[in-house]
């Protein structure tokens, strides 16, 4: 039954791609994570209700149809704004960037909530402390509050990785050749399709379980001089 | 943008809610139903129990929702034994392999949050049961399951929301769901910004109601945890 007629290849290549998608959008969504944590801990009105505004319409509304939406949206928007400034050609969004681009958008906001918690878990005396010195913003961000607040957004860090893993399949249904849309393709030339979307099962099993492993090594790492349970 | 086109179809659009809410609410109390057995097979300490729901529970929250239902939709065609067996007709049918893959899906997730919530019952509580001279059901039916449930709660209200979204994903065999619905009206007018934003409306809507449900019922589940009003009108 596991006669791949010559496609392993070419599962092979769909899967380098599925990692490239979640490894891009996963450093966009931890840019917008980090992004709006911050400005969910702001002084300012309107940084907050942004950011409250934004995990909420997020987190409301399918991957999908933000896909969907981005996809063919986003192509709309973007020749109008480019005949607004009179540019003649016609701009083509490939599925490359609106998979990558909306995956990392819909993920920034489940890690905004991962590292305002995180943030919040670091004792606000130490921040105080760190001004104390006269360290400036930034030396406190990356000294004091960055390597306490990665131990506490770890757990809820590798959930998000996890799921955002297994939402790159959708990329497939946009026409981006991932692993998915490759096993389609070779499902159809050869009439197995149980074979190769089993093929398709199992190299995601082996990222997740590869992940898995990592965080482990990583937790532990993070919290060496901790009390362990 | 022009909304005309979205209020003179949005007839399609309900009747993609309510696939939409059949597919949701089918697969949810299918796969409960699913994982409280499920959940106590994988606290059991006989591995001929518990191993096989592990490999249940891995291998469906190891892979995506999306090529388990391919997997059903177009892989149980590739064998011949299927396709002449009496099971075939089910099989065939989108709306029934959505369902399906849906169920097994979430029933995976919800064996999870159960199992980590019977496993925290307080040891106390089983032997104070046992000495009571419960049977063993009798004792999982009055104390183990409604604590356990109880600590489960706030983690199914966010599997539930994940359904819902999960949910969309049925649009891609050809159901017309809520996001089925978009597509065609965004295929037939290409109007990506009326049809998908009223789509995300719809879904934005639904998972209002879902949260305001469980806030509800965690109310009313922990209200003996809640601090004691004191009533200062009364306490004379």
């Amino acid at each position: 039954m596991f006669d791949l007629h010559g496609y392993g290849l070419s599962i092979l290549s769909g899967a380098v791609l599925t990692i490239e998608v979640a490894l891009l959008s996963l450093f966009i969504a931890m840019l917008l994570g980090m992004l709006g944590a911050l400005a969910k801990l702001s002084q300012s009105r309107i940084a907050r209700l942004s950011a409250t505004v934004y995990t909420t319409v997020i987190r409301g509304v399918p991957d999908l149809v933000l896909m969907l939406l981005i996809f063919f949206g986003g192509q709309v928007l973007i020749n109008k704004i480019a005949e607004a400034v009179n540019y003649e050609d016609y701009i083509d969004i490939n599925p490359f960037t609106a998979g990558v681009v909306t995956i990392g958008f819909i993920f920034g906001a489940y890690m905004t909530e991962t590292f305002r918690g995180a943030i919040l878990a670091v004792p606000q005396g130490q921040l105080e402390a760190g001004h104390a010195y006269g360290m400036t913003r930034q030396q406190v961000f990356r000294r004091i509050l960055l390597p306490q607040m990665i131990r506490h957004a770890l757990p809820g860090f590798g959930n998000n990785w996890l799921v955002l893993l297994k939402t790159t399949a959708l990329v497939s249904v946009i026409g981006l050749d991932d692993m998915v849309r490759k096993a389609a393709l070779a499902a159809g030339a050869t009439r197995l399709p149980f074979t190769f979307y089993c093929m398709v099962a199992l190299g995601f099993l082996v990222f997740t379980t590869v992940s898995v492993l990592l965080l482990r090594w990583a937790e532990r790492r993070y919290s060496m001089g901790f009390q362990q349970e | 943008m022009d909304f005309s086109i979205i209020t003179e179809n949005i007839g399609l659009y309900f009747e993609g809610l309510w696939l939409t809410m059949q597919l949701v609410t089918l697969s949810l109390l299918l796969g409960l139903g699913l994982a409280v057995p499920c959940a106590f097979m994988a606290n059991s300490r006989n591995w001929l129990l518990s191993g096989p729901v592990f490999c249940f529970s891995y291998f469906f929250r190891g892979t995506p929702l999306l090529v388990q239902m391919f997997m059903l939709y177009y892989g149980a065609g590739q064998f011949e034994i299927i396709r002449d067996s009496i099971l075939w007709p089910i099989l065939r049918e989108a709306y029934w392999c959505a369902l399906i893959a849906f169920t097994l899906n979430t029933a995976a997730y919800t064996t999870e949050i159960l199992r980590g919530a019977i496993k925290a019952t307080p040891t106390g509580e089983i032997e104070a049961a046992k000495a009571c001279g419960m049977s063993y059901f009798l004792m999982i039916r009055r104390i183990v399951l409604p604590s356990a449930f109880r600590r489960a709660l706030p983690a199914y209200g966010n599997e539930v929301i994940f359904m819902l979204h999960g949910s969309s994903l049925a649009s891609v065999i050809t159901l017309i769901d809520i996001t089925g619905a978009a597509r065609i009206i965004n295929s037939r007018y290409y109007t990506p910004y009326e049809a998908f934003l009223t789509a995300a409306a719809f879904y934005l809507v639904l998972t209002f109601v879902i949260v305001f449900v469980f806030k509800q019922v965690e109310r009313r589940w922990f209200a003996h945890l809640r601090p004691r009003e004191i009533n200062s009108s009364s306490s004379a």
